[in-house]
C-alpha cells in the first residue's frame, strides 16, 4: 500500500504512538494515507479505537517480526 | 471540524509519582483524541506543578515547613506503593528508561505542548503555602466552580 507519509513510532511506549499519530495526521489532507510502525503491544487496540473515534479509517494492519504496521486514511 | 469538541477533566489530588503518571498519560491520550483536556491540581497533586529550583519567598513558619517536606516538582515525588524511602522511584525510573516510557516531567511537558489546560486550585495552594512563583509557568488558577464548568460537559471525568 502506498502511504503519503510514514511515521516510525517503534520503541515508543504508551501514550506516545497515539500522540505522534495524531500530530502526523494534522499535517495530512483528507484522503491521504499515513503508515504507522510501532512495537507497543497495546497499539493494535489503541490505534483501532483511536481511528474509529476520531473519524479516520484504518485501511489495513499487519504484524511482522514484532513490528505492527497500520495504514490509516485521514477522514 | 465544526462540531463541539469532547471534553476530559481530571482532578489530580494525589502527590504520588505513579498516580500522577497515570493522570498525565490519560490526559495526553485524551488530547490525542482531540478532546479539550483539563487537569485540576488540588492538595498533594499541586506538587507535580512545582518548579524544582528552591526559591526565596516570604512565608510563615508552617508554610516553610510544608514547602520543605513536600516534593519539589514532579521528579521528586514518591510512589504510592513500594516507595522504600525513595529507592522505589529510582528503580521505577530505571525500568521506565529501559522500556522507553516517558517520565512524569516529560509527560507534563507533552501535555502543555498539546494544550492540556493545567489548573492549580487556589484554595489548597493557600493551605499548603504554595505561591504562583513556585509553580510552572503557563498554568491557570481557579477554584471549584471553574472545574465544574469544565466537568459538567465532560465526557470523561476522573479523580486520581
Amino acid at each position: 500500500m502506498n502511504a503519503d507519509q510514514v511515521l516510525d513510532a517503534k520503541g515508543l511506549a504508551c501514550p506516545m504512538p497515539i500522540v505522534k499519530t495524531k500530530k502526523a495526521m494534522n499535517n495530512l489532507e483528507a484522503g491521504q494515507i499515513l503508515e504507522v510502525k510501532t512495537t507497543d503491544k497495546g497499539a493494535k487496540s489503541d490505534l483501532t479505537a483511536w481511528t474509529k473515534s476520531t473519524g479516520h479509517m484504518l485501511l489495513d494492519s499487519k504484524e511482522e517480526d514484532n513490528v505492527f504496521t497500520f495504514y490509516i486514511q485521514k477522514g | 471540524m465544526t462540531e463541539q469538541k469532547k471534553r476530559t477533566t481530571i482532578v489530580l489530588f494525589s502527590g504520588d509519582y505513579d498516580k500522577a503518571m497515570a493522570a498525565y498519560i490519560i490526559a495526553n491520550g485524551a488530547a490525542a483524541y482531540d478532546h479539550e483536556v483539563t487537569i485540576f491540581h488540588t492538595f498533594w497533586g499541586l506538587n507535580a506543578l512545582r518548579k524544582d529550583e528552591p526559591m526565596e519567598l516570604k512565608k510563615g513558619f508552617l508554610e516553610k515547613m510544608f514547602a520543605k517536606m513536600m516534593p519539589r516538582g514532579a521528579d521528586k515525588m514518591g510512589l504510592s506503593n513500594m516507595n522504600f524511602a525513595g529507592m522505589g522511584p529510582k528503580m521505577i525510573k530505571h525500568v521506565m528508561k529501559k522500556h522507553n516510557a516517558m517520565t512524569l516531567s516529560q509527560l507534563i511537558e507533552m501535555a502543555q505542548e498539546q494544550d492540556v489546560k493545567l489548573v492549580a486550585c487556589t484554595m489548597t495552594m493557600d493551605l499548603l503555602g504554595l505561591q504562583q512563583e513556585e509553580l510552572l509557568d503557563d498554568i491557570e488558577y481557579a477554584g471549584v466552580a471553574a472545574y465544574l464548568a469544565d466537568a459538567e460537559d465532560g465526557n470523561v471525568n476522573l479523580f486520581i
